[in-house]
């Protein structure tokens, strides 16, 4: 088949901005998930951690006495270590709980570091992990800025009472962090941790549609995020 | 003829060493039955056919696991049309197979073979094992 | 073709040394099959610091690998020929230190059956997944060049003509392997130690003053044990190179220091205050930093005065401070300071254990055992020609 030069190059333009449209409609369509932590909805209730021991319940999160061995995959720090910098001394912020998570970055560095991508960002904005492929370099837990991975150092099961059997353990010698319950989203429910927090204090929806719940909060409060001079662009936001 | 002694010695370890197999089988009273795996009571139809599982079931394991991980879908239709969400524990184990140690395991340990699945994906509560 | 007939001949102190190495590395290998057993959770690595000491030795030994171009260069660039006896000594210790680093990576996996992950999935934009490449690509270059010009020198005959792109290749690669090692660390946002342009150039002046001096400590050891002589000027230009990279190196770190504390600001403090002063009261890596440090400066002072460095005793007590004050800074210090404070402003200490450290001398006899092997292959090799200074004929040289 004999084509010119010119319907070719015509046929070529056409296919690329055709792709290019395609994939900026795609974008448009497509969710980003984020969350919002309201902290001064948390801070009703001391020392409550119903959220992590939602989360580690159903995801079989071992629960390590060691602090050097812990894996968590949710916890709770004072806003002047989770958001240092952006909070000062004289601040009625300074010992409020924050709670902490991955906060599936729409620039992450532990996916530009993974050399087999064990971890990588979905389309829908979640940055995932891959148990099988993980080599256990821990060059993802040297990259995250936020302290958010976890590596098991031993073989969790002893440490995990009341395994859930709809979702499997990890193993010994892979990296494990938050993953915004993607298999809960994809049958239509929201996150372990969203959903039994007694104050409502979590916000999750999708940052790209201007109507969800999550957008609106995020315009009708103050909000931070945390270290955001990285250019990471964290989707966990803090609402003082 | 000096290395006599040694010479039937080292052919009695050889000998020794070749027949391992035999007289170890025949002491641990190993026999040629197979594997005696029990079938599902309530699923008749598998996700595919049996001759095809038999041989290629890690293929088919395989791939549910880089469609479920990699692309987040979960949806499987088999070859009879049937939905199946494709999942190890929650769809193979407990909606047919019941669980390893039932199923998995009796093949799996007359062949000598170990995959490192059960590192991670969760058997069967002891609870819901008789169900089936 | 690998003439390793010539190190099964050796004489009963030889034998004794290689035993006592093999020794060691079945005990450090009885551990890591512990840690294959149990996890990581037998090292010192905690949540907060993840990379101790394994991956501390590969970033040095990284370094030693890529310091055999500082004889190379010289040799078949330059015409320098007084580098000839000793550029395959460079080149072994190359693949001697190259093959543990891969060993140090090694065992620092958590799930290391499925290393070839990083080559079935390729990540361009993965330093990591580059320095695989690097590092390979580094171990048969210089197996190759060492392999043929070694087998060339026993035939007395010139190395074949393609073996010089092969030679001129390995040149910036070796300066390339660890420019990627330090990329591993300088492109990281939250670790504020390693987030600095000067992090490359840092471990090029520490390998070219590391290096150097471990090649003269080995020459010198090789002279007492053997009769090889590598020549005193070549011994005295190798001791300049380790001088001035000795000078740099010092000097880059001064640089750092300047950043940090004349800018003052928190982040860029906090790591190099923890190296040297402690932080909350933790100070478990002070006493080995001012070590080093003081371990340098004595080392310049007699590296700088010539008086000194043509003494070769002093020589080599000067070449053996150069080796442990970097050992220190590259080989434990930069790595597990970067870690503190974590992300959320804790300390957590980080301290190797037991079987951690046997491990890892069984990965150092490793290398000594591959380098003894490889040495002895090489002065056969020479004690079989006619003793000459001079190179054998017909060792053509690049420009």
């Amino acid at each position: 088949m004999t084509i010119s030069r010119q319907a070719f190059l015509r046929l070529s333009g056409f296919s690329f901005v055709v792709a290019v449209a395609r994939k900026a409609i795609g974008a448009g369509a497509r969710a980003r998930w984020g969350m919002a932590v309201d902290a001064a909805k948390c801070l009703k209730r001391e020392n409550c951690t119903k959220c992590i021991a939602a989360c580690h319940q159903e995801h079989n999160v071992p629960s390590i006495p060691d602090r050097a061995h812990e894996v968590r995959w949710l916890w709770k720090e004072p806003f002047d270590h989770a958001l240092a910098g952006q909070v000062d001394e004289y601040s009625a912020l300074r010992a409020v709980p924050a709670m902490l998570l991955c906060n599936h970055c729409e620039n992450p560095p532990c996916v530009r570091v993974c050399p087999t991508q064990a971890t990588w960002k979905r389309e829908d904005g979640i940055v995932a992990m891959d148990w099988h492929r993980c080599i256990g370099c821990r060059y993802c837990m040297a990259a995250c800025p936020y302290g958010s991975r976890s590596f098991n150092f031993m073989d969790p099961r002893p440490y995990i009472h009341n395994a859930n059997a709809q979702f499997p353990t990890r193993t010994k010698g892979v990296v494990e962090k938050c993953t915004f319950c993607s298999e809960r989203l994809a049958v239509g429910r929201p996150p372990a941790c969203v959903e039994a927090c007694p104050e409502k204090a979590l916000t999750f929806g999708n940052l790209n549609d201007p109507q969800s719940p999550l957008r609106q909060l995020l315009q009708a409060r103050q909000h931070m995020r945390r270290r955001p001079e990285l250019g990471t662009g964290p989707d966990v936001f803090y609402i003082a | 003829m000096r290395d006599r002694g040694a010479i039937y010695c080292g052919l009695a370890v050889f000998l020794a060493l070749a027949t391992f197999p035999a007289w170890h089988n025949l002491e641990a009273g190993v026999t040629a039955k197979g594997p005696a795996i029990k079938l599902p009571v309530r699923a008749k139809q598998c996700v595919a056919p049996a001759e095809y599982m038999r041989t290629a079931h890690m293929n088919l394991l395989m791939g549910w696991r880089e469609t479920v991980v990699r692309t987040g879908t979960r949806g499987f239709t088999s070859v009879d049309g049937k939905p199946y969400n494709m999942s190890l524990t929650p769809t193979c184990l407990q909606q047919c197979h019941g669980s390893k140690a039932d199923f998995c395991d009796k093949c799996h340990t007359y062949a000598a073979v170990s995959p490192p699945c059960w590192n991670c994906h969760v058997d069967t509560p002891p609870a819901l094992r008789s169900a089936l | 073709m690998f003439m390793f007939e010539k190190a099964v001949a050796g004489s009963r102190r030889y034998w004794l040394w290689i035993g006592a190495l093999v020794l060691v590395l079945a005990i450090g290998f009885a551990c890591y099959l512990r840690q294959l057993a149990d996890g990581l959770m037998i090292t010192g690595l905690s949540r907060d610091v993840t990379w101790g000491l394994y991956i501390a030795q590969f970033t040095f030994f990284v370094g030693v690998a890529a310091s055999a171009v500082m004889v190379v260069l010289p040799y078949y660039l330059h015409n320098f020929k007084a580098f000839a006896k000793i550029t395959i000594l460079g080149e072994f210790l190359a693949i001697a230190a190259v093959v543990m680093c891969m060993l140090f990576i090694f065992v620092d996996m958590g799930q290391p059956t499925r290393v070839l992950n990083v080559l079935l999935y390729p990540t361009p934009h993965s330093m990591m997944f580059w320095d695989m490449i690097s590092l390979g690509g580094y171990l048969t270059l210089n197996a190759c060049i060492a392999l043929v010009t070694l087998r060339a020198e026993r035939e007395g005959a010139a190395p074949p003509r393609w073996i010089k792109p092969v030679i001129l290749l390995s040149i910036p690669w070796a300066v390339s392997i660890h420019t990627v090692t330090a990329f591993l660390y300088s492109g990281l946002p939250g670790r504020p130690l390693w987030l600095t342009a000067i992090l490359a150039p840092r471990f090029l002046a520490s390998a070219f003053a590391s290096g150097p001096a471990l090649l003269i400590l080995l020459c010198l050891l090789l002279g007492r044990l053997t009769g090889f002589s590598p020549g005193r000027e070549a011994i005295q230009k190798l001791a300049i190179i380790v001088t001035y990279a000795t000078v740099i190196s010092v000097f880059f770190v001064l640089m750092e220091f300047f950043t940090a504390f004349y800018s003052q600001i928190p982040e860029h403090t906090e790591s190099l205050r923890y190296m040297f002063f402690g932080l909350d009261g933790h100070a478990r890596l002070a006493p080995w930093m001012w070590t080093s440090l003081l371990l340098a400066a004595a080392s310049l002072v007699l590296l700088l005065a010539p008086r000194y460095r043509h003494n070769e005793k002093l020589l080599a007590v000067a070449c053996g401070m150069v080796f442990f004050s970097l050992w220190i800074d590259k080989g434990i210090g930069l790595i597990v300071a970067a870690f503190v404070p974590s992300p959320l402003g804790a300390v957590s200490e980080y301290t190797p254990t037991l079987p951690e450290l046997l491990i890892v001398v069984a990965i150092w006899a490793v290398g000594s055992l591959i380098l003894t092997v490889l040495y002895k292959i090489a002065l056969s090799v020479r004690e079989g020609q006619m003793f000459s200074a001079a190179p054998p004929a017909g060792v053509k040289v690049l420009l």
